[in-house]
């Protein structure tokens, strides 16, 4: 993080409208934003540490705690509910033993739930790290999980 | 040979369906049969998610789109497209004269697509080469003013949602004094379930978003620009940052564009998972770093935006349109659509239909004609359509008598659903409408920002009565509760997330009363999603396997191996894990 910081003033500069950018470019880096990374930018941005809490907890991206290698997003979005979404969350967290927002034993998945992916007419869809999987079926969900 | 093409549609759809693959397969392939002359390209999507992944090509001046390329294809496709020069037939979707998308695309018109598909998004070059950054060089020849009227005469208005009149807006804009200076932004945060078609221009033509930025912002008379892009798109954000960086480079960005004194600087904001953000108001303070709470308007962006700045802010669609309409004029633009409703819309078709993705049909088109004639019915024709959602959280549900509708701003108004982004989920008889308000009532609940009490509290009471009918435990009285909840929550919101939350509540209250009634009344849900309102039997097709005695939570299932299984309904929770875990379909629900 020590190293991730300065890059990311050099970017995006130490003004408040770069918090949001800055907050992203942690996570990006550590999948989680750790609490010294709040009171560190608190005092470069010169901001309170309890309106950077209020903006992390504010968007859903952001999390506070360290997640699996992997991150599994179940979308719950309007296709995706008539398409059988229930199902796919159901059968995630039956075969991983985890449910919303926990991660599998050996840290190797966490799975969470997103409103929509834009791959409605592909509904359901999930989405693991920056791969989106299509048309799921319990059986594909298996295949898919093995693959990791 | 000679210079032959072969394009793969390699959107967020077909990569999830496997383009990568086949384009790989593609590349070793050209390279293991020593073909030369054939260039192999990437695009975007042109909206035929049902038929991914496609892959097209030119041959003898006709356009030739393929569907449902697997790897196994690859080597039969080019033995025949490219060394027979004939059509490969077992997988040819369309052919059709590639100046003409209507023999592609019956019934539709392409504005917004226009490229999408067409070209490699990544490639500046194929942009220009389909007139791309001729819009804002006419414009940048015509007084700002002038450029407006033309927006005017378009009668183009805004995709995102609400309607408004582009050309208005930028005049209002314009007409402020802003001795400090404007911002003009494009919302690509996308954030109805069930809309996909920014994604989709985004990713497949990123420039004509960029373009029509800079036609808008050198109207309004701003230097300044960000695009506010969804996170969970992350190959939109990859085509934008590329597109900006090659626009860059050819000076259509920057200082000084073309030498005509006109500058014009942009940036890309991600967004960070809040659906509120959309709304215009919170995406200002979500730019500014702070928490996306909407605020009260006036003063409207067009006044006070990003940084108490003087804003225009418009939605990734609308923004599409723009070149087009510099290019051919505000008048040729009007000439299509219906009423005070011109030009096209682009829908996103899903849910139980055949032909599910992106079409874009002249305003006025009828509901049924682009489900139906366009989107080839249900998915399933043995079940019957149900209903059609439209405009997501803010949207209605909207019933078969209704079909016959024009798609115009005002049509839709009436039925209590709004044109919205442009998202129809279809549904058959499987959907249960009471499901499907509550469905909505949980995301809007989810996503108010908590500053209206009415939008905080009222969508949470609102979902506690819909609940409690989908388990059966909801009384007559509790739908007059409904809809004097849901009126009081229009009316006392400060934004459009509390204001319209209640429209999937009204609409299918309108539509569906029965299926309201059944739940309360008869305890019965008609369309057999509710699971603490079926009865579960099982019936002769048990093959005694004990898959579902060993699920059941309370035991409830007796049997012994190899014979046929009963539930003990006395015992039954009404959990569905039983119809779940049931490989032979023995399990029946009433
Ligand atoms: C809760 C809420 C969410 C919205 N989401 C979006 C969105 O995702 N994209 C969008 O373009 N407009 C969205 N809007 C509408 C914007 O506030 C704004 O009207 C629109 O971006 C203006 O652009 P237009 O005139 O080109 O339609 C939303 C509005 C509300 C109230
Ligand atoms: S209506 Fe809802 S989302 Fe909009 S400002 Fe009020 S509480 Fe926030
Ligand atoms: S519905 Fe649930 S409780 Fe009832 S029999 Fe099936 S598994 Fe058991
Ligand atoms: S509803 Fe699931 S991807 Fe849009
Ligand atoms: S084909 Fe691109 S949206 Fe599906």
């Amino acid at each position: 993080m020590h190293q991730t910081l300065p890059a990311l003033y050099q970017s995006f500069g130490k003004r408040h409208d770069s918090l949001i950018p800055i907050l992203q470019g942690i996570q990006n880096k550590l999948k989680y934003i750790p609490k010294e990374a709040i009171s560190i930018i608190a005092n470069e941005l010169s901001m309170y540490e309890s309106d950077i809490y209020g903006v992390i907890t504010f968007y859903t991206q952001f999390r506070l705690s360290p997640v699996g290698q992997h991150i599994i997003k179940v979308c719950k979005g309007t296709a995706c509910h008539v398409g059988g979404a229930e199902t796919v969350g159901e059968a995630v967290s039956e075969m991983l033993q985890i449910s919303k927002n926990e991660t599998s034993r050996g840290n190797k998945f966490t799975l969470e739930y997103v409103a929509c992916l834009g791959c409605c007419s592909l509904a359901p869809v999930m989405m693991i790290d920056d791969k989106v999987y299509a048309h799921l079926t319990k059986e594909k969900i298996k295949k898919i999980l093995e693959e990791y | 040979m000679g210079n032959r093409e072969i394009v793969v549609l390699m959107g967020t759809c077909g990569k999830s369906a496997g383009a990568d693959r086949v384009y790989d397969k593609f590349a070793s392939a050209l390279k293991a049969k020593s073909i030369a002359g054939v260039e192999l390209k990437q695009s975007g999507c042109a909206g035929l998610c049902y038929s991914e992944v496609n892959v097209r090509t030119f041959r003898d001046g006709k356009e030739y789109l393929y569907a449902q390329i697997t790897e196994d294809d690859v080597e039969k496709f080019i033995d025949s497209e490219i060394i027979e020069n004939k059509t490969y037939m077992e997988k040819i979707l369309f052919e059709a004269d590639p100046v003409d998308d209507t023999a592609l695309f019956p019934k539709q018109k392409r504005i917004v697509l226009r490229n999408c598909g067409k070209i490699t998004p990544t490639s500046v070059d194929d942009y220009i080469a389909k007139d791309g950054y001729k819009a804002i060089l006419k414009a940048l020849t015509m007084p700002p003013e002038k450029v407006v009227q033309e927006i005017k005469d378009s009668g183009l208005r805004g995709r995102g949602g609400a309607g408004f009149p582009t050309g208005l807006k930028w005049e209002l804009t314009r007409k402020n004094p802003a001795p400090e200076g404007r911002y003009f932004i494009c919302n690509a945060d996308e954030g109805d379930p069930g809309a996909f078609m920014d994604r989709s221009v985004l990713e497949g033509d990123p420039h004509s978003v960029i373009e029509g930025m800079l036609i808008g912002a050198y109207a309004i008379g701003a230097n300044h620009g960000y695009i506010y892009v969804r996170a969970e798109y992350p190959l939109a954000v990859k085509h934008c940052l590329k597109a900006i960086e090659d626009a860059k480079a050819r000076g259509f960005l920057g200082e000084n564009i073309m030498g005509s004194g006109f500058s014009f600087d942009l940036k890309t904001k991600e967004g960070a998972g809040a659906f509120v953000c959309g709304e215009e108001t919170a995406l200002i303070a979500s730019i500014e770093g702070k928490r996306g709470m909407p605020s009260l308007r006036p003063p409207y962006p067009a006044e006070k935006g990003v940084f108490g700045k003087s804003t225009v802010i418009n939605n990734v669609e609308t923004l599409a349109n723009i070149p087009w309409i510099i290019l051919n004029g505000g008048s040729k633009y009007s000439e299509t659509g219906y009423e005070k409703s011109r030009g096209t819309k682009v829908f996103a078709l899903a849910g139980k239909i055949k032909k599910g993705g992106l079409v874009e049909v002249p305003m006025g088109t009828t509901l049924r004609e682009v489900i139906y004639d366009i989107g080839g019915g249900m998915a399933e024709p043995e079940y019957k359509f149900k209903a059609v959602q439209l405009g997501g959280p803010s949207g209605g549900c909207i019933p078969e008598r209704l079909l016959d509708l024009p798609v115009d701003y005002e049509s839709l108004v009436k039925t209590g659903a709004i044109m919205g982004s442009g998202g129809m989920v279809i549904m058959d008889e499987r959907s249960c409408m009471v499901d499907l308000a509550r469905y909505f009532l949980n995301f809007t609940q989810n996503e108010s920002c908590g500053k209206c009490t009415f939008c905080r509290l009222g969508t949470k009471r609102m979902l506690e009565i819909l609940e409690r009918i989908c388990k059966g435990q909801g009384t007559m009285d509790d739908l007059t509760l409904l809809q004097e909840i849901a009126k009081k929550c229009s009316t006392s919101s400060l934004c459009a997330l509390g204001g319209s939350a209640p429209n999937p509540v009204l609409t299918t209250l309108k539509y569906f009363y029965d299926e309201y009634v059944e739940h309360i009344v008869n305890k019965r849900c008609p369309a057999k999603y509710c699971k603490k309102l079926l009865t579960y039997t099982i019936n002769d097709k048990c093959i005694g396997c004990t898959a579902c005695a060993r699920k059941c939570p309370v035991k409830a299932i007796s049997g012994e191996k190899k014979t046929r299984h009963f539930i003990d309904q006395q015992k039954c929770i009404k959990c569905g894990a039983c119809v779940a875990t049931c490989k032979f379909n023995a399990i029946d629900t009433e």
